[in-house]
Order: C-alpha cells, then sequence, then structure tokens
C-alpha cells in the first residue's frame, strides 16, 4: 500500500494536496484498496461550495457505494473529468490521475484536523 | 435476557492458500470466507472468458438414507424426485406447510434409497433441524456430513480442459445436472456438472482433509488455461447476472416460490407434498407480484432494499443489485405487482433521492452458457 508523504490525509482516507490556497483532493489507495473496483465517480460541479467534513461526491464500486468528504471548506474550481469515462483511474492511480476536485480554499487554518502521511500510515495500519 | 456470545467463525482447510493468494477474508454466513483476490471485475470476467477456481467448503451436505427415502424426499421437496435417476441432480425447494422457503437446494441421486442434498451454509442447521422434524414417519437415517466435507465449483468454458487431465473419469459425457463418483488428483470424491455462475463447469465434493491438494493441483493445472482464485464477491455478480436467486435475497420463509418465479420447481402435479396446498391456492387465485429483472437506463447501481417506482408511486424495493462486469451497468432483482412485471415496462430506482429509469428485462441478463 502507497502512502505519499507530501499528502495531508483525513481519518475517512481522502488525501489533500495543499498548496496555497488550492487544495487538490482524492481518495488514498488504503481506500481504493478497500472499495475495489470503482464503476462511478458522483463529483460537485465547478463552483459548488463546500462545507469541511460534509459529503462532497459518491464513489460507487462493484460492491459498495461510499460518500466522500470535504477536507476543508471552499469552492470547487475544477473537477476531474475523466473520471465520468473512466472511474478506474481511482484505483490504477489513486494519488495522479484518479485526483477528484481541486478546491480554493476559505479555511482560516485549513490543515486543523487533518494527518500527516506518519499519522495517516498509523491509522491505516490500525484498520487493515 | 441472555446474552449472545460471540460466535467464532468457522474457516475451511483453505484459509492459509487465500491469504498466500493474495485474499481478503470476510465473515459470511459464519465462516471466514475469501470475498475477493485480484477484484471482482477481473474475478468475474475470468470465469466468463476462462476458468476460475472458488472455495464453497462453507456449503452444506445432507445425506439421506433408507427404504423410504425417495418417498420421504417427494414429500419433503417441492420438485418431482421421483423422475429422477442414478447420478442426476435436480434444483428443488424446501418449503414450510404455509409454502414459504426453508431453502433452495441441489438433490443428488445416488439410488432410489439414497441422496445427497447440498444446502446454503447460514442454513444448514435450520435444514437438517427440519428435515429430522419431518422424517420421524419414514423409515428413513439423515446425516449432516457438512463438517466433514469440502467444496469447491471449476467455473468457466474451460473448466473441462482444467480437471479432465486430474479426473479418472471422463467428463465429456457428464451432462448438465449429473454427477459422478471418481477420483480427484487421487483424492476420492463425487464431481458435478453444476454451478452458480452460467458457466459450464463443475462442483467438487471432497473430504475436509484432501480439499488442499486439489484445490492446489487445480491452480497449477489451470494455469496455461489462465485459471485464477475467485472469491464471494465474483460469485455474486455471476448468479445475479443470471438471474438466480439467492436464500436470504430473493427467497425467504416469508416469501413465495411462485412470486419468485421459481414455479419450474415446484410439481403439483406429483402430489401433496410440505407446502403444496396453500401455493397451489396461490397459483389458482393469481399471483400479486413477480421477481423481476431491472436494468437501469443511465449510470447508477441499484442496491439491496432501494426504491422501485413507477410513475413515482413506489412499487417494490432491490432485492439484489450490483454492477454488471460484463454489461456494464447497474442491474438487479425486485419484487414488482404483476401489471409491472412485463418485459419492456419502464420503472425508476431510487438512488440517492434521484429517480434512475429503469427497464423491465428477461433474464438472464446476459446469455447462460452452459452444458445443456
Amino acid at each position: 500500500m502507497e502512502i505519499q508523504k507530501d499528502l495531508l490525509y483525513t481519518m475517512e482516507h481522502e488525501w489533500i494536496r495543499l498548496k496555497g490556497n488550492r487544495a487538490v483532493v482524492g481518495v488514498s489507495d488504503f481506500a481504493q484498496k478497500q472499495l475495489g473496483d470503482v464503476v462511478f465517480v458522483e463529483l460537485p460541479t465547478e463552483g459548488t461550495e463546500l462545507v469541511k467534513e460534509n459529503t462532497f461526491g459518491v464513489v460507487e464500486s462493484v460492491k459498495t457505494v461510499s460518500d466522500v468528504y470535504a477536507p476543508l471548506s471552499g469552492r470547487v474550481v475544477a473537477v476531474n473529468k475523466d473520471l465520468e469515462t473512466q472511474p478506474d483511474l481511482v484505483n490504477s492511480d489513486p494519488y495522479g490521475k484518479g485526483w477528484m476536485i481541486e478546491i480554493e480554499v476559505t479555511d482560516s487554518s485549513p490543515e486543523d484536523g487533518l494527518m500527516n502521511s506518519e499519522k495517516y500510515t498509523e491509522l491505516c495500519q490500525q484498520q487493515g | 435476557m441472555s446474552e449472545e456470545l460471540p460466535q467464532t467463525l468457522r474457516t475451511t482447510p483453505l484459509t492459509d492458500v487465500h491469504r498466500k493468494l493474495g485474499a481478503r477474508l470476510v465473515p459470511f454466513a459464519g465462516w471466514n470466507m475469501p470475498i475477493q483476490y485480484a477484484g471482482v471485475v477481473t474475478e468475474h470476467l475470468c470465469v466468463r472468458e476462462k476458468v476460475g477456481l472458488f472455495d464453497v467448503s462453507h456449503m452444506g451436505e445432507i445425506d439421506i438414507k433408507g427404504k423410504d427415502a425417495q418417498r420421504f424426499l417427494q414429500y419433503l421437496l417441492s420438485n418431482d424426485i421421483e423422475k429422477m435417476t442414478d447420478g442426476s441432480i435436480l434444483y428443488t425447494l424446501m418449503c414450510y406447510e404455509g409454502g414459504g422457503v426453508v431453502d433452495d437446494l441441489l438433490i443428488h441421486r445416488f439410488s432410489e434409497d439414497h441422496y445427497f442434498l447440498c444446502v446454503n451454509a447460514s442454513n444448514t442447521d435450520k435444514d437438517y433441524a427440519w428435515i429430522k422434524k419431518n422424517a420421524t414417519s419414514f423409515d428413513v437415517t439423515t446425516k449432516n456430513t457438512s463438517a466433514a466435507t469440502a467444496q469447491l465449483a471449476l467455473q468457466g468454458p474451460r473448466a473441462e480442459e482444467v480437471l479432465q487431465p486430474l479426473f479418472d473419469i471422463s467428463l465429456h459425457d457428464l451432462p448438465y445436472y449429473h454427477f459422478k463418483r471418481g477420483k480427484v488428483h487421487n483424492v476420492e470424491g463425487i464431481v458435478s456438472r453444476t454451478g452458480y455462475t452460467g458457466e459450464d463447469g463443475f462442483e467438487l465434493y471432497l473430504p475436509q482433509g484432501d480439499v488442499r491438494q486439489v484445490f492446489c493441483a487445480l491452480i497449477r493445472q489451470g494455469e496455461p488455461c489462465g485459471i485464477q482464485p475467485i472469491g464471494l464477491g465474483a460469485r455474486d455478480t455471476l448468479r445475479l447476472e443470471m438471474g438466480y436467486a439467492l436464500y436470504g435475497q430473493e427467497i425467504d420463509a416469508e416469501s413465495s416460490p411462485l412470486e419468485a418465479d421459481l414455479g419450474w420447481v415446484v410439481k403439483f402435479k406429483k402430489g401433496k407434498f410440505i407446502g403444496s396446498g396453500p401455493l397451489l391456492k396461490q397459483k389458482e387465485e393469481g399471483l400479486l407480484r413477480k421477481l423481476v429483472g431491472l436494468r437501469l437506463l443511465t449510470r447508477g447501481v441499484p442496491r439491496e432494499h432501494y426504491r422501485v417506482l413507477a410513475d413515482g408511486k413506489p412499487v417494490g424495493e432491490v432485492t439484489s443489485g450490483t454492477f454488471s462486469p460484463s454489461l456494464n451497468i447497474g442491474i438487479g432483482l425486485c419484487y414488482v405487482p404483476s401489471e409491472h412485471s412485463i418485459t419492456g415496462a419502464r420503472l425508476e430506482v431510487e438512488i440517492r433521492n434521484q429517480l434512475i429509469p429503469a427497464e423491465v428485462v428477461k433474464l438472464p441478463f446476459v446469455p447462460s452458457h452452459v452444458k445443456k
């Protein structure tokens, strides 16, 4: 299982690549393994205002359906449209081509409640 | 109030083999079973296109012997047991007095006075108790041989090619729903041409202690054919594409075999059997609802208990649903009032507060390739 060092993570297994006031969000390698083959990804449209810890989308795999949660508050400025036709990118490249949305962050302290890769590794070990 | 003790999960003799093969194991029907190895879609397509091997040792086996065996089973089960020949198999239901389903099962005939039943794992104890209770006035002996018996399923178009070199009896002339006794990789067992996938293939009943060597031999033998171990995840998507009922989903103690479209294994002409009275009455009065196959017309996956509507009015709920790896669409089974059960009827499935259009389709969802 891969956990990228330069990313932040949530308890719900989303990852966040935070640069200035922009955050790219996806689900972790641990999450995609648990979900199994992803067949649909439902994402918000550009411009949608997200509230931290509220659901922003849904990932359907063959066997299960799972919500994805906004790791921070802000406005959606980009959505990965490739996932409409290739939802399995979430499985094959969770930290790259399987990204989901980019957020313009409005949180004043966006890192609050998020984990670094060491903390997240511990969480995965407990849950694995 | 008594507190329920945490149940220990039962394991098949293959647990460590599954782990080595990369399986994720989950509790199922009281057993620790492999849900997937490489992934549900890969495994599913491997069975449809090549061949896959399943450990289904959780299934139950019950042996019925004695002078009255045939007469007893004719009374106990809904299908016509009298017409069976030695070495043949029938799919049948076992019903309660009211017509509800105790279990669905396969009955195998060794001889007129010796049969064995393959039953659902979660129902084995309940079934065995029901059988014993009803057997008291018949000259039969019953034995639950589940603990001593392991079961493998080898399924897919290349199944015969994989199994034949390891089996000492010809499979070529083994018809669908028939079995033979023989040696598989030198292990005494039963091989039947049956399955739960809609592909050609076999189910193997073997002694617990020897199943491991047979499983490993089949994996080795199947390597040139692209064999993969298959988990319960793909077992479910494969059976659902065929529209096969699963106990606990489509059928249970409350459901009607006739509504479940299983009237073809309920044989009223054979005479009285447990549940025949109420079922015959149902048949004469007409069915209020019917189990149908639904295909979603736009993207989405129907799941168990999702509401099904007709013109915005709730008419039923999904009993089993999945994404179909063969068709790349959402499919499901659902009981609907008879007027909505006609092929082509338009319905809607409620998925996260949205109504997704669906269509009633003829089952199976994908063509069956069993060897008829």
